[in-house]
């Protein structure tokens, strides 16, 4: 479980400190994955089954976002042309 | 005891290749990073038992979703990386502060459950199941017991999948 | 001690051994069946009939200058062909060439091991080896081999998605997910599962062939594509990885379509009493004569068909072999309810 928190912290400088918009989304699935260690490490010690089928949500959650999140990344990169997040502001387009 | 040390060994990994991943100035480098990291992940979850979690994760996260992301870092790829210059108006300590926050706030939920711990779950009503491995333990509850989150769990694939398709179209 | 240690080595180190050296002769089996098929010999110059062929392959390839390109990324360029080898030999340590036989008084299961999970395992591993390619384009720092390596790899993944759901029906038939476990399944059942599941045997070779970017789906290599593809800038040893990694893939499909439709290492029509003067033929001769037929059908193909177009290659897997797959699926599923 340590492991899973230090992961998940991890991700979430990974989110707050770089701009790179696919390194955000990159450090999200990091996030994802300690939450997945997570759950696997308990279904072990607790020999039920229950956490690993929670773990198949969350992997196909974790796709599903992933696709369209880069679906939107690629239509805002074709529409002004940077991945820097600081510069992605809908209000001063 | 080789169980500890592979232990130890895997986490380190996958606590190093993810520090990679969110330091590395190339963002090609960084995907890869990733890719090495879900491969110790699903090492890790062969070792807690899980056989089945592992294959799929390698099938869907390291051969399926990093594919996409290193199709996108692609076909995206400037020749001035964002982080070229630094940003004035970016407070990268209050990053750093927050997320530090965080950590403690997962610290002290461990230790609040850790000095009273919870009351044992009631194990809920399974039917019984044919158990005889792991794949078939997790189909057998897939199938009974979570089959409603199961069948929407595909209905949100599908709709991600035709939302993905509409905003990549060049024209609709 | 020695049977959990040493004789699990012992199994890898054959079976490396032995697919190394089989792969380079595959290298000659194709020089010569296209050549036979084009009414001419073949390399006949290097020992008789041309047998030590492979040998002065892998010498030119071993002694000839190793070239890297300018500003391309050093690390990804040197990891890309390793990282489309390894998942093409690794593969090897689940399928199974024969039951468990007794050698020198004990018993030795004629496969290194068999995991509980091995057809996932098998598909995990090859959506794995999809990176070898898309880092060799990338790597290489020019146009061409980042848009070949691109194609290829969208049309690797594309045809993964088919020979998966197609992989399902096969694992609805056996009820399990183990290597082994489906050859016995097959035993059990009295049939080979090409009888059982003709469409699936079929969308699964058409789907080998183009994972492992062979003819007619052979576009990221062609010669007359983008001037030889995702591994234009590669030379030497490293082009040499490349084409073996190639051929180990073929060699690993050809060993997997063996095991999941004609039975492994079974005669035809296991299990029946009257057949039964078929087992006097050792189990893994019997594994080594399906897997050959399929790589002289491999070659076959190459030596005869003409070769997709990009947008033709993505619309048939697409367009075709998904919605196949999953009707096959549905059907499969039905019948095995209805009937069985």
């Amino acid at each position: 479980m340590l492991l899973s928190a230090a992961l998940f912290i991890i991700g979430v400088i990974g989110v707050m400190v770089r701009r790179n918009i696919i390194i955000i989304f990159m450090s999200i699935e990091l996030i994802l994955n300690a939450v997945n260690i997570n759950l696997i490490a308990f279904s072990y010690q607790l020999q039920n089954a229950i956490g690993q089928v929670f773990a198949i949500f969350v992997i196909a959650v974790a796709a599903a976002e992933a696709a369209v999140g880069l679906g939107i990344i690629l239509a805002f990169y074709r529409n002004k042309e940077t991945i820097n997040i600081d510069e992605m502001n809908l209000m001063r387009w | 005891m080789a169980e500890a040390i592979a232990f130890y060994f895997i986490s380190a990994c996958i606590l190093g290749f993810a520090v990679l991943v969110i330091s590395t100035r190339d963002t090609v480098h960084s995907v890869l990073f990733l890719v090495l990291d879900f491969l110790f992940v699903a090492a890790l979850y062969v070792l807690l038992g899980a056989q089945f979690l592992a294959a799929i994760q390698i099938l869907v996260y390291a051969g399926g979703i990093v594919v996409l992301y290193l199709f996108v870092v692609m076909l995206v790829n400037l020749k001035r990386p964002p982080e070229a210059h630094a940003d004035p108006h970016r407070k990268t300590n209050w990053g750093f502060a927050l997320s530090i926050a965080v950590l403690v706030e997962l610290g002290i939920v461990a230790a609040y459950s850790y000095a009273r711990p919870a009351p044992a779950l009631a194990a809920a009503a399974l039917p019984p199941a044919p158990v005889t491995g792991n794949t078939e333990q997790v189909g057998w509850l897939l199938y009974t017991s979570y089959l409603i989150p199961f069948e929407i769990a595909s209905m949100l694939l599908l709709v991600a999948m035709i939302g993905a398709i509409i905003l990549a179209k060049r024209e609709l | 001690m020695v049977d959990s240690v040493v004789i699990p080595l012992l199994k890898i180190v054959i079976v490396l051994n032995a697919t190394l050296v089989a792969v380079t002769y595959m290298v000659l089996l194709e020089r010569k069946v296209i050549a036979w098929a084009q009414s001419r010999l073949g390399p006949m110059r290097v020992g008789p009939y041309g047998i030590l062929q492979p040998v002065a392959d892998a010498v030119k390839l071993m002694i000839k200058e190793d070239i890297t390109p300018v500003r391309a990324d050093r690390w990804v360029f040197t990891a890309a062909p390793i990282i489309s080898m390894v998942p093409a030999l690794i593969v090897y340590a689940v399928i199974p060439f024969g039951p468990k036989i007794t050698l020198f008084g004990r018993q030795v299961a004629l496969y290194i091991t068999d995991i509980n999970v091995g057809l996932l395992y098998i598909v995990s591993v090859a959506s794995v080896g999809v990176y070898g390619i898309i880092l060799a384009g990338y790597a290489s720092n020019s146009k061409f081999p980042l848009l070949a390596s691109l194609r290829a790899s969208a049309q690797l993944i594309s045809y993964e998605v088919a020979v998966t759901l197609t992989l399902v029906s096969v694992i609805l038939m056996s009820g399990t997910l183990s290597m082994v476990g489906i050859v016995d399944a097959q035993y059990n059942q009295h049939v080979w599962y090409i009888v059982a599941q003709p469409v699936a045997f079929v969308l699964v070779l058409i789907g080998g062939l183009a994972e492992t970017n062979r003819a007619p789906f052979d576009l990221p290599e062609a010669e007359q594509e983008l001037t030889g593809g995702f591994h234009t800038e590669y030379s030497g040893m490293r082009f040499a990885l490349f084409f073996l990694a190639e051929y180990a893939n073929m060699i690993v499909v050809s060993s997997v379509v063996t095991t999941l439709f004609l039975g492994g290492w079974l005669p035809p029509f296991p299990n029946t009493a009257a057949l039964h003067f078929l087992y006097a033929i050792p189990s893994w001769v019997w594994f080594f004569l399906k897997s050959f037929c399929f790589l002289y059908l491999f070659i076959w193909i190459r030596a005869t068909l003409p070769r997709y177009r990009y947008d033709q290659l993505m619309a048939l897997g697409w367009k075709f072999l998904i919605p196949l797959a999953i009707v096959n699926l549905v059907v499969t599923g039905i019948v095995k309810v209805l009937l069985l």
